[in-house]
């Protein structure tokens, strides 16, 4: 038991560990992810901006989605709000909590994502390279609308004929990839601010419902752990128990055929116990046959007599 | 020694979620590994160019699938609970939802690893349908007025760099550029789709079955430990069966020797008695020659004589000539 109580400490202490390395985790393979993304811009007029976009949002969407589906809090508190009220009442402060927390570290992924797009700038480039105003760059003087959406699309693409040696080509990169990173590092600034605020700031406020609120949150998801134990403790002797009661009628079943009853009283320790008066073949063959046609109903009442 | 055991079966039972996550991380990896040393080799001929491409996207997920059940070793469970004479225990068709459920849903990560990667990549996208590019919006269609199967063979060669001779028609840049925009917007939407479809089913079921759901994993686990839990105790009881069919085999032949005086009753606490015991009554070269031979000869019948588990040893030599007629009753019941 003393290893059993080893190993529940191990879990309580750690949950909150193994939930940020799994958020670090994804993180990384965003950052991997987007390093591996084969960039491609379609460079026409109206996909430009969609794609652009696209890459922008769709994929932390999806690390968003995962991050909550990877954290098994997030089913604690489901079930948690999702309960019928029965003997114990709910605590909305509670689930409020647990809400915060998932989300919180659900969003890192995601953000990292943005940041990183913003930071290198390919993606921005390509979505915004056809809204730029072309009067600000040489080149576009006499060209007709039409014509200069068209050359603007070109832009991210380096080795598209149309643009490859128009001057304002990598004047327009340039002036967009600065805003991207201007973009990018002014996000990152204001979430840092925000997050050392909300951390500093908060046993300002309500330290002591917070700390309650935290117990009983951490409460909740070791019950619910103790409980998928205790169950599958449960289960083993259950099944066990089922296993020997199986055994014995059979041999139950074998006496009775015999006409000389052998001294089964007399049974002492060592092998008797272990053969369980199943002795020769056909008594195990018949055994095995049954387990698999005749498989012994749940109920070992008879057995704990 | 149970407690041992005890403590071991609620590790693995623990850690049965984690390992068999584990399995699927790795194939999952896998699949991305075998996209990536995958030679992909587009045909470039109008009609090969489809089949080839949907070919690779749709038929490697198709083994990654059932691979995923193969190694998972919980479908010889769920078959075994599934095709059982019902006995004297009903079949509960929520367990076996339960099990397949849960299997199905670890063995399709990997499929959707390997269809993201390669709409991702885009090369199978753009062979397969790089003859449906809108020529209209991307070159001149009015090239030299060709018909619609030339224009259609020199489409399928936009794959294929070396061989591509429609230059004037459409710039091949271009094509792949459009292709492949198209390919990794369907790739994020697909994962998109799948996480989205992944974080209903997590989400819904608390509202909806949880009750239910806590009876169907109970028992699914349930299933699983007994049926190790039999086993188990059918391999404790095979090496017993066979620890005794030896020895008795042993006394046997040293009764048909007619060297039944070699053994004293009693134990002898020293270890001259105790290596006598080991000894079995056996303790010459011929005595030992026979039995060998015998053995190959004559196994014993799989059925153990009744006096001789009375003490566990065969140490009850004085009683076994009243045995015996028993001995011969008990076998022939056994025969019948």
């Amino acid at each position: 038991m003393d290893r059993f109580r080893m190993i529940f400490q191990y879990f309580q202490s750690n949950s909150e560990s193994v939930m940020n390395g799994i958020c670090g985790l994804l993180a990384l393979a965003s950052v991997k992810m987007y390093t591996s993304f084969d960039f491609n811009c379609p460079c026409l007029p109206k996909y430009n901006m969609v794609y652009g976009l696209g890459i922008m949002f769709l994929p932390p969407m999806a690390l968003f989605l995962c991050g909550l589906i990877l954290n098994r809090q997030s089913l604690v508190m489901l079930e948690e709000w999702k309960r019928p009220t029965g003997g114990r009442k709910k605590d909305l402060a509670i689930i409020r909590y647990m809400c915060s927390s998932i989300m919180q570290r659900a969003m890192i992924a995601p953000i990292i994502w943005i940041i990183v797009t913003l930071l290198d700038g390919k993606c921005f480039i390509c979505a915004f390279s056809s809204s730029i105003d072309p009067e600000k760059f040489v080149g576009f003087a006499n060209a007709t609308p039409a014509q200069t959406q068209l050359l603007l699309s070109k832009v991210p693409c380096k080795d598209d004929e149309l643009m490859k040696n128009h001057p304002a080509r990598k004047a327009i990169s340039r002036y967009l990839r600065c805003w991207s990173q201007a973009l990018g590092w002014s996000i990152l600034l204001i979430l840092i601010m925000v997050a050392f605020l909300a951390r500093a700031l908060r046993p300002c406020f309500n330290q002591a419902a917070f700390l309650q609120t935290r117990y009983w949150s951490n409460y909740i998801d070791i019950e619910q752990k103790i409980f998928e134990e205790t169950c599958c403790e449960h289960a083993r002797d259950f099944a066990h128990k089922c296993i020997l009661h199986f055994f014995e009628s059979m041999q139950k079943e074998i006496q009775l055929r015999r006409f000389n009853a052998p001294r089964e009283a007399e049974a002492g320790e060592g092998e008797e116990d272990h053969l369980r008066g199943i002795t020769d073949r056909e008594q195990m063959n018949k055994l095995l046959k049954s387990w698999y046609y005749h498989k012994p109903p749940l109920d070992v009442s008879q057995a704990t007599q | 020694k149970m407690d041992k055991f005890r403590m071991i079966f609620q590790f693995l039972q623990s850690n049965q979620e984690s390992f068999m996550n584990g399995i699927c991380g790795i194939m999952a990896l896998a699949s991305a590994q075998m996209y990536s040393a995958f030679d992909f080799n587009c045909p470039c001929l109008p009609s090969y160019n489809l089949a080839y491409g949907l070919g690779i996207l749709l038929a490697p997920p198709l083994v990654l699938f059932l691979l995923g059940f193969v190694m998972n070793n919980n479908v010889s469970m769920l078959a075994e609970e599934w095709r059982r004479p019902t006995g004297m225990r009903q079949k509960d068709p929520a367990v076996l939802r339960y099990m397949f459920c849960s299997m199905a849903q670890r063995a399709m990560i990997a499929p959707a690893v390997w269809i993201s990667v390669t709409l991702l990549d885009g090369k199978c996208f753009m062979c397969a349908f790089s003859t449906t590019v809108p020529v209209e919006k991307l070159g001149n269609r009015s090239y030299t007025g060709l018909s619609e199967k030339e224009m259609r063979r020199i489409l399928a060669r936009i794959p294929c760099k070396e061989i591509y001779n429609g230059q004037e028609l459409v710039a091949r840049e271009v094509a792949v550029r459009y292709l492949r925009c198209i390919s990794q917007a369907l790739g994020w939407s697909f994962v998109l789709l799948m996480t989205m479809l992944a974080f209903l089913v997590r989400a819904l079921r608390p509202c909806f079955t949880q009750a239910a759901f806590l009876k169907s994993k109970y028992w699914s686990h349930y299933i699983d430990i007994e049926r190790k839990l039999f086993d188990e105790t059918c391999t404790e009881h095979a090496k017993t069966f066979a620890k005794v069919c030896i020895q008795q085999f042993f006394e046997a032949t040293n009764k048909d020797m007619g060297l039944g005086h070699s053994h004293s009753p009693e134990k002898a606490p020293s270890d001259a008695g105790e290596e006598k015991e080991k000894l079995l009554g056996i303790t010459d070269q011929g005595t030992m020659n026979k039995l060998l031979r015998s053995w190959h000869k004559c196994k014993p019948p799989l059925c153990l004589q009744q006096e001789g588990l009375q003490n566990g040893n065969s140490s009850n030599r004085h009683h076994s000539h009243l045995s015996l007629p028993r001995k011969e009753m008990v076998t022939y019941y056994s025969k019948v």
